[in-house]
């Protein structure tokens, strides 16, 4: 699980995430929403250890994974390879469960990560993540640029992973028709700050929310 | 002919000395974006470190890989400097390294004093085609090649060695996976020691070397890697080859003095062809 208490990251001056606070509990699948700038991916890489807040706590119980946003494989090295440096903190360098999971992954297994398409590399840093075997899946952008039917595909994973696993995952995503459909609660946030969070049904029937991130009517 | 042959072997191991280099400055700019000045510094600190032991009766074997493991110790301490501070830019570790060079000079003089030194190498010679070749020249060229070998294996085979190559390529992902990627860089630095110690090692026999020899040697170095743009190895190595048979060459048919500017030449003409094309060094780092 998450457990994020009155978190402040800067990047010098710039207030990036400005008091956040925000769990995610065992099992949980739980949406991230917001505008461009908003600094999602700031708490993303927060939770993931490569940022240092400012002030607030992070508590994660179980090992995170997380997949960043763009795609961010290793151009010079294989798909196996690729695969197989994901499992540096779970020792585990055997890929072929991932391969299991994704079949196209298998069959790309020897060509460099650099030639692959956006959407098959973002399959490989799907695969990268999985290899962590772990707890906790932060999820960067699934859907940005990816056709619908991988998009749909690689979220139906996501949700497998969840029932048979108890994988917990928080997924930040631009597309929030997807999000409310695999996850039941949601956060906003909006210039650093967090300005709505529930149930992803009554954030549907929140006007700005619907507004802002279903294409409802503006009002 | 024979004297062609001759300056052939001899320019080949010159230009392997110069590709040992030029693998440890492209190792350490690939894994850190940093462009390693100390590089020649290893060489001569190895050198200067078996000329003594062999002096003290050290027996050899023992005394080179002694001082190929000082250099490979002097490399880690040069990361150190250079990359140890969070947030240090390429730029500024590569100022670091300028200094760790100079204070090596200092280093060098108080302890070995400021004339060259030599070591004993293997003393006998063969004949190959009718040219007279020392057989340290031909040592120092299976010395390479087998140096050569192994890293390309150590960057294709193993786990670590393509987490070392991860981090080149991408070194945020990297550290999204859990890669400690200043450790990497100060592995890549110490490899940096390790492969300028050899250089330094085998080169001894063949020229006196001292305080001062490490700028010869990053001259060439670097000329050899610029034409792999600073990240291709093996283009290197053909560059440092290139490099070595031309300066012998320009010695031994009566140019000697002008050792020196046949690097920088090359070096200049390489850059500018570079620069004409669209792949600069810049651009490949981002
Ligand atoms: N490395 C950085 N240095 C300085 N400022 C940054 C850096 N990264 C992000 N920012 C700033 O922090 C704010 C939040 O950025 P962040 O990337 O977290 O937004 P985001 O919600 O992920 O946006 P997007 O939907 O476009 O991915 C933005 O104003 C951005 O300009
Ligand atoms: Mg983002």
């Amino acid at each position: 699980m998450i457990d994020v208490r009155d978190l402040v990251v800067s990047y010098g001056a710039a207030t990036a995430l400005d008091h956040v606070t925000l769990s995610v509990r065992r099992g949980e699948m739980v949406a991230l929403l917001g505008p461009n700038g908003a600094g999602k991916s700031t708490l993303a890489n927060t939770l993931a250890g490569l940022l240092t807040p400012a002030s607030g706590t992070v508590r994660i119980d179980g090992r995170l994974a997380l997949i960043p946003e763009g795609r961010q494989v290793f151009p010079d090295l294989s798909v196996a390879d690729n695969l197989a440096l994901g499992g540096w903190r779970s020792r585990q360098r055997d890929p072929s469960f991932v391969y299991q999971l994704l079949p196209q992954l298998a069959e790309l297994s020897g060509r460099r990560a650099g030639v692959l398409s956006g959407g098959e590399q973002q399959m490989v840093a799907f695969g990268q993540a999985l290899m962590a075997r772990p707890d906790v899946l932060v999820v960067d952008e699934l859907s940005l640029g990816l056709a619908p039917l991988l998009t749909a595909r690689l979220a139906e994973h996501l949700a497998e992973l969840n029932r048979t696993h108890g994988l917990t995952v928080l997924l930040i995503e631009q597309n929030a028709r997807l999000a409310f459909e695999l996850c039941r609660r949601a956060y906003v946030l909006e210039s650093a700050r967090v300005v709505a969070e529930g149930e992803c049904a009554e954030l549907a029937d929140d006007p700005r929310v619907a507004g802002a991130y279903l294409g409802g009517a503006i009002t | 002919m024979s004297a062609f042959i001759g300056y052939l072997l001899n320019g080949l191991a010159v230009g392997c000395a110069i590709a040992l280099i030029a693998s440890g400055l492209v190792t350490i700019y690939r894994v850190t974006g940093v462009v390693n000045f100390a590089q020649g510094t290893f060489a001569v600190v190895a050198g200067l470190c078996t000329s003594s032991l062999l002096g003290l009766g050290v027996p050899h074997g023992v005394s080179e890989v002694a001082a190929v493991l000082v250099a490979a110790l002097a490399g880690l301490l040069t990361g150190l400097a250079a990359t140890g501070k969070r947030d240090t830019t390429p730029l500024s570790s590569l100022i670091v390294t300028l200094g760790v060079g100079v204070l090596a000079y200092a280093v060098e003089i108080v302890l070995w004093g400021d004339q060259p030194r030599s070591a004993p190498g293997l003393a006998s010679s063969v004949t190959i085609a009718g040219a007279r070749v020392q057989t340290q020249h031909l040592l120092v060229i299976a010395v390479t090649a087998a140096t050569f070998v192994l890293l390309v294996l150590f960057f294709g085979r193993t786990y670590l060695g393509k987490a070392l190559t991860a981090c080149a390529s991408n070194p945020f992902a990297a550290r999204v996976i859990g890669i400690d990627t200043r450790l990497m860089g100060l592995l890549a630095f110490a490899l940096g020691g390790l492969l300028g110690g050899i250089a330094g090692v085998l080169v001894t026999p063949l020229r006196p070397i001292s305080f001062d020899t490490d700028v010869t040697l990053i001259v060439n170095g670097f000329a050899a890697a610029v034409f792999g743009a600073l990240t291709r190895p093996g283009v290197a190595l053909g560059g440092a080859l290139l490099l070595g048979v031309a300066e012998t060459m320009a010695a031994g048919y009566g140019y000697g003095s002008h050792q020196l500017e046949v690097a920088l030449g090359l070096m200049l003409v390489v850059m500018v062809v570079q620069a004409g094309r669209r792949s600069t060094i810049h651009q490949e780092t981002v």
